[in-house]
């Protein structure tokens, strides 16, 4: 018992290279002033990347909608902003709260079935979503997005502070709720919850025999996932004050996938690493050549797959005959 | 109302003969393949791209669009999918995502973003008014051509060798391999002409769902409807959920057009739901 027990705990040690991460995203701040808009659409991609890495890097369920809870919180964060009160962070708990209760909601649907299955269904709701989110236009302004969010300012303890155009406060406030994020979702996957989420994906029938209760263990995952979705999502809505039909797109799903799959999945940083790589590849491309940006993302894939994902993260494998 | 059955029907028909093939490469195979409706794509571009560049009438780009197609699919299947098969699903999601994606931007490049449209030939133009059903001429053309090929295609399965052989594979593509059945072969011919059948619904769909790049990512959803409602253990289970997606997004969208596809995506859930390996899944099936 007490060996499992180190083991467990040494397997949740802090390591040098998550507080050079920490430095490196703080720093980022102070050094790079003029590119916070950028590092913005970063680290907001980066939560979201985070949260699709607790369902399908932890909990192995193969999503094709994790934009739903991405859009709902977009959309919920732009609405309260709009109609009850401009302050951010309230409405960032609004967010995360009505992407939490969705996420419950929802995952009574991939409890069962097979992967093609819960495919579906995820893509289901998330399209469910984006129908809603265009017809019902006396709230959502329909095609044209909810236009006409203005946030009020940050209040902290040092005073309040106002968005500005360069993106400095959305910065350090996105970079903030991130941070918080990654924390609680990494005090997540170390706990004995954790843990019992990687024997359920490894081997689900042996998990539900030892004990396990397989469907709470998913439930309770899918929500946290979806609550952290919905988090990024109210951070997109409120830094740029705008929520259009696009955070439902199926686009926006299979990308927070590719980012994921880039960084690696199941190590919970992966959505970071895979964030900042497909941003700044997005920027060289774009510029170079801006409609057919897709076209190499696909080629990506396509190489990225049949050569092997897991090669991506450790180079050291390239050369070796498998 | 009966107007509406008869255009639910033919949408259904159309639709089955899109995602036929998908049926069987998900049962086959068990490979998810998003990139279904790029083929079917390849073969509504074929038809339009003969048709109004060189001239082609419409009845002889139809073969063609199969035959085209069919090419495609047959050449990709030993390049490309064959290495997937016994890969995780998510790195089948991940490949043919790129691939949707590439032929989406692909065809952008090459043709241009715009909607393209064919003029029918005159004799499946108009409709017949018998008393208070209006039936449309193409939709007739369409509902006959794709119950001849459902037709076709289950006295292939159920009477000719290679049916049987194809039956083995799917239930048991270890066995059938043991048994002296080269399954590769099976699987490419299986591959070919399922892409073959989507090419051909994209040629004869090209005038009623409309065909522009985009056109893979639109319908995907729809092919994997038919494919997950349908099951994939049968040709018929695939067909009458096509025909029950055709009518209820003809009638969802006629009577209730505020809600769109809002009806199809909900009664998808509902019924995933309740019977998570399809409604039309063999007692004891699963795999």
């Amino acid at each position: 018992m007490k060996a499992v027990a180190q083991a467990l705990r040494a397997h949740a040690r802090w390591r040098w290279w998550e507080f050079a991460l920490l430095a490196v995203l703080l720093l980022s701040w102070l050094l790079l002033p003029g590119q916070s808009l950028l590092l913005n659409e970063i680290a907001i991609l980066a939560l979201f990347a985070v949260s699709l890495d607790l369902i399908l890097g932890y909990a192995g369920i193969v999503s094709l909608g994790h934009a739903a809870f991405f859009g709902i919180g977009s959309y919920a964060a732009a609405l309260f902003a709009k109609l009850v009160m401009p302050d951010p962070w309230v409405g960032m708990v609004v967010a995360i709260a009505v992407a939490a209760v969705l996420g419950a909601l929802c995952s009574v649907l991939i409890l069962r079935g097979s992967d093609l299955t819960r495919l579906m269904v995820t893509l289901g709701v998330a399209s469910i979503l984006y129908e809603l989110a265009n017809k019902l236009d006396w709230l959502t302004g329909g095609a044209d997005g909810l236009q006409g969010v203005v946030m009020g300012p940050l209040r902290t303890p040092f005073g309040a502070f106002e968005f500005d155009l360069g993106g400095r406060t959305a910065y350090a406030y996105t970079l903030l709720v991130l941070i918080i994020c990654v924390l609680v979702a990494r005090r997540l996957v170390h706990s004995p919850f954790g843990t019992s989420l990687q024997a359920l994906r490894d081997n689900r029938l042996r998990a539900a025999s030892i004990g396990l209760s397989v469907n709470a263990r998913l439930v309770v995952v899918y929500t946290v996932a979806a609550a952290i979705a919905g988090a990024a999502g109210g951070l997109l809505a409120q830094t740029t004050g705008f929520a259009s039909l696009d955070v439902f797109d199926f686009h926006r799903s299979a990308e927070v996938m590719l980012v994921l799959v880039i960084g690696g999945t199941g190590y919970l940083y992966g959505g970071i690493f895979g964030a900042i790589v497909f941003k700044l590849l997005h920027d060289l491309i774009s510029a170079w050549t801006p409609q057919y940006w897709n076209f190499w993302l696909g080629l990506f894939l396509v190489i990225l797959v049949l050569v092997g994902r897991e090669k991506l993260t450790r180079p050291w494998t390239w050369w070796k005959k498998s | 109302m009966l107007t509406l059955l008869f255009d639910g029907i033919a949408y259904g028909m159309l639709l089955f003969v899109l995602a036929v093939g998908l049926a069987v490469t998900l049962g086959l195979m068990n490979f998810i393949n998003l990139a279904h409706g790029a083929f079917a794509m390849a073969g509504g571009y074929i038809t339009v791209l003969l048709m109004n560049r060189l001239g082609v009438p419409f009845l002889a780009t139809l073969p063609l669009a199969f035959l085209g197609t069919a090419l495609i699919g047959a050449l990709l299947e030993p390049l490309l999918y064959r290495r997937l098969y016994g890969k995780p699903h998510l790195d089948q999601v991940l490949f043919s995502i790129g691939i949707v994606f590439m032929a989406v931007t692909g065809v952008d490049f090459i043709i241009g973003s715009t909607q393209q449209n064919i003029t029918l030939p005159a004799w499946l133009q108009g409709r017949f008014d018998i008393s208070w059903i209006g039936i449309g001429k193409y939709r007739l053309f369409i509902i006959v051509v794709c119950a001849a090929l459902a037709i076709g295609l289950q006295w292939m399965l159920a009477n000719t060798r290679f049916g049987s052989q194809l039956r083995a594979s799917v239930d048991d593509p270890r066995v059938a391999g043991g048994l002296g059945l080269n399954v590769n072969r099976i699987f490419l011919l299986t591959f070919a002409v399922g892409s073959g059948l989507a090419g051909l619904g994209g040629a004869l769909g090209a005038e009623i769902l409309g065909l522009d790049p985009s056109f893979p990512l639109k319908f995907m959803i729809y092919f994997l409807i038919v494919v997950s409602v349908g099951g994939t253990t049968t040709l018929t289970g695939p067909l009458l959920a096509a025909l029950l997606l055709g009518i209820a997004d003809v009638a969802g969208k006629y009577y209730v057009p505020k809600l769109g596809a809002f009806i199809v995506y909900t009664l998808m859930i509902v019924i995933l739901l309740l019977r998570p390996q399809g409604l039309f899944a063999r007692a004891g099936g699963g795999k």
